[in-house]
């Protein structure tokens, strides 16, 4: 363990070169932490956009027959939101954490295919600018435009050129196409990443839990989004060179579309949560000051998650009318998921017991993910089964279930994640204070919107209806959700106001500042170009525990 | 540590993570695999669905030599890499220059049969379900045939320019990895579209 001191140039010394090369850098790099800081900022901005719309319908929806927006401007509201969140923000917030930590987390140089990776990033990008392209060109540029309004899974026959004329489709239709081969550029990055670059001693069974979980996220991405791709061609091929693949009058089947985009549509949502697990997994050992309980399991369990998510696709289609054969095997595959599902929650739970749990934000974050995630588990083995799912299918209370997923695990872990590497990415502490305000005024919001949602939809309520009648007793309900939102706002307002502060003015973190144990903390925040100035040797799961206490390592005990 | 005459050797790690070039190939494989189940899970699902002829017993004939052609380049091109693994460049060459020859006359076969399609048969992608997913995955086949053989002239232009050397061999086995799975999917479409199709 000879340390030889080495002195580096210290960039800070030069003057920073003008504004211009300094963007010129952003856009031509390589770097896996820069294209990583991009992705996250480019899900952030579509973030808000998503949440804009969100907005507009709950503002419709807050008294019946109101008057905010036309059923047409809704129509584009929920088919917009929707591919915004899960293509535009969830993912490339998902690539982005990906691309920023494991490279570091494995004690790689960079991500193994560099270029690829700014390939991968750019095709995302140009895939979200074309999606909001079509709010001007979506008529082809003669008059007003209009976006896409066919719904995020966009049914057929609905998508025909005979009911979506103009090219609002198109535009959703190529967005989807050009943003997925960019996901699987990144997933086949960090699979090889992963596999190829790890540093010295780092066996598969001594990776973080992170890399462990992103790994399973890469490899389920490959076989879900490329199913997507294929769809998404057919469908150009039925608009732009008349085949009949969906054309139900030449015989085709609008079902198998169905089939092609839930294959690809459930394991997504698999493909945002097990990330969502990884933060979480990293979060909850080092605030509870405990190695994370059962790891093998963890690990296991996660491969079990990515394998069965592949084959319960039809879960969303039992309302279309499938055999019994096919609803009961659904119903089943469906049920078996939240047994791995239940084991991680158990391995939190474990982490945590006997802890000395720190409440931080980050940790904040990750405790309300526990409780809300397993309620979200709890309503989705609900609507599992499929007589109950015929009867609340397509209903509110199906759209509480899947954002009490996505907001109340997804987007809560992300906020953990934000607040526990904001000190490695900017190189300085976040306040505190005004992050115990963001979670709070969101829990609040989240609370307030998404468990009282659940309410009309068992009172009947469908979902994507623009208005609605008053006397059915949904009226009080909808108010309150649509309050809850306004919660949410602030609560994100405070923390894009508590990141935009803290970057310039917030104290300087060190390079360890939550005394963590993963490789990203041993070098400096933010990490220099080169990561590490040398290279790390690893012997357990927590090479800095080790280095920090010798005289115990955990090498030992594994 | 303080005593220094004393040195404990360290055991030597043994540290051989897998090549990023081929973990990548095989990862795209996948994509691509699962690009093409899709298809042809569309095919068999319309297979005897399509409301008007012609229908594939009328039209389709067993390309057999076209399809030696492609599967045999497969060997053609493992070759060239054995031949490039040992420092053969000239043999290397040879073998790899065969391989393009084949999968050249792979796609011309496709261009005639089509052509015949269309203008014989008036089998377009239009005129019904049997057209609509016939060319689609047929098409979409001889897309990756078509990517693949501009990969392979690329490393053809680069070896006669003498850039191409034993130490490359790594390089150009990863495209070989792609050539192969071309080949292996075409065994799947070719069962499909002309047996069980049929």
């Amino acid at each position: 363990m000879s340390t030889e001191s080495i002195t580096w140039a210290t960039p800070q010394a030069a003057t920073p070169p003008p504004l211009v090369e300094q963007l010129h850098h952003w856009v031509a790099t390589v770097d896996h932490k820069r294209l990583g800081i991009l992705y996250i900022l480019y899900a952030l901005v579509f973030l808000v956009a998503g949440g804009v719309e969100a907005t507009i319908m709950r503002i419709q929806l807050i008294r019946p027959h109101n008057h905010f927006v036309s059923p047409e401007v809704f129509n584009r509201m929920f088919t917009m939101h929707g591919t915004t969140m899960i293509f535009f923000a969830a993912m490339p917030l998902v690539f982005g954490f990906a691309n920023y930590l494991v490279p570091l987390m494995i004690g790689a140089r960079d991500m193994a295919f560099p270029r690829l990776n700014a390939f991968s990033f750019w095709m995302t990008a140009f895939g979200g600018l074309l999606l909001y392209f079509s709010f001007v060109g979506g008529d082809g540029l003669y008059g007003a435009g209009s976006a896409p309004d066919v719904g995020w899974f966009a049914y057929a026959p609905l998508t025909s050129q005979t009911f979506s004329p103009g090219h609002s489709t198109d535009f959703w239709i190529l967005a989807l196409l050009v943003s997925g081969i960019g996901s699987v550029g990144t997933a086949i990055n960090i699979i090889a990443t992963i596999l190829s670059l790890r540093c010295p001693g780092m066996t598969l069974g001594k990776m973080p839990l992170l890399a462990w979980l992103n790994l399973t996220m890469a490899g389920l991405v490959i076989l879900a989004v490329s199913p997507l791709t294929a769809a998404q061609v057919m469908l150009l091929v039925d608009r732009f060179l008349g085949g009949h693949f969906f054309d139900t009058q030449a015989g085709g089947s609008a079902v198998i579309w169905m089939h092609f985009f839930w294959v690809f549509g459930h394991p997504e949502v698999y493909v945002l949560v097990i990330p969502a697990f990884a933060f979480a997994s990293e979060i909850i050992p080092v605030f509870s000051r405990k190695a994370i309980f059962g790891y093998p399991i963890m690990v296991a369990a996660t491969l079990c998650i990515g394998f069965i998510s592949m084959s319960v696709w039809a879960h969303h289609m039992f309302t279309v009318g499938m055999s019994a054969a096919e609803n009961t095997f659904f119903v089943f595959s469906t049920m078996a998921i939240a047994v791995p599902t239940g084991i991680k929650i158990f391995n939190w739970l474990a982490t945590m017991w006997g802890g000395q749990i720190h409440f931080q934000t980050p940790m904040l974050f990750c405790i309300a993910f526990l409780f809300q995630f397993l309620i979200a588990g709890l309503t989705g083995v609900m609507l599992s089964a499929a007589p109950f799912d015929w009867q609340l299918g397509s209903s509110y209370f199906v759209v509480a279930h899947f954002h009490y997923v996505i907001v109340g695990a997804i987007l809560f872990t992300s906020f953990g994640a934000f607040y526990y590497w904001f000190p490695k990415m900017s190189g300085r502490m976040y306040n505190e204070k005004f992050g115990k305000l963001h979670f709070w005024l969101f829990l609040i919001g989240f609370h307030l919107t998404f468990d009282f949602m659940h309410i009309p939809g068992l009172l009947g309520m469908p979902r994507r209806i623009y208005t609605y009648e008053p006397g059915r007793g949904w009226d009080i309900w909808n108010l309150i959700v649509t309050i809850g939102v306004f919660f949410q706002a602030a609560g994100v307002l405070v923390f894009a106001c508590n990141l935009f502060w803290s970057y310039f003015r917030g104290q300087v973190a060190g390079s360890d500042p939550w005394d963590a144990w993963t490789l990203e903390w041993s070098t400096t925040s933010p990490p220099p170009a080169y990561n590490f100035a040398a290279l790390p040797e690893v012997k357990s799961r927590r090479p800095l525990w080790d280095l920090k206490h010798p005289e115990d390592p955990d090498w030992h005990y594994e | 540590m303080s005593a220094s005459s004393v040195t404990i050797p360290e055991a030597e790690i043994r540290w051989n993570p897998p090549a990023r070039g081929p973990v990548g190939m095989y990862c795209l494989i996948a994509a691509e695999s699962a690009i093409f189940t899709i298809f042809v899970v569309a095919y068999i699902f319309y297979i005897g669905k399509s409301l008007t002829g012609p229908q594939p017993k009328d039209v389709l004939e067993v390309p057999v030599f076209y399809t030696v052609c492609l599967l045999s380049s497969s060997l053609t091109i493992h070759f060239a890499v054995k031949f490039l693994r040992s420092g053969k460049v000239g043999f290397f060459l040879f073998w790899w220059f065969l391989t393009i020859a084949l999968g050249g006359t792979f796609l011309v076969g496709t261009a005639l049969e089509w052509r015949h399609l269309i203008y014989v048969d008036g089998l377009t992608i239009q005129t019904n379900l049997f057209g609509t997913t016939y060319y689609s995955l047929v098409g979409l086949h001889a897309f990756h045939v078509t990517v693949g053989l501009l990969a392979l002239t690329a490393v053809l232009l680069f070896a006669l320019l003498g850039d191409v050397k034993q130490q490359h061999a790594e390089r150009v086995e990863v495209l070989s990895l792609y050539w192969h799975f071309v080949d292996a999917v075409w065994v799947v479409v070719f069962t499909v579209v002309y047996i069980i199709g049929r």
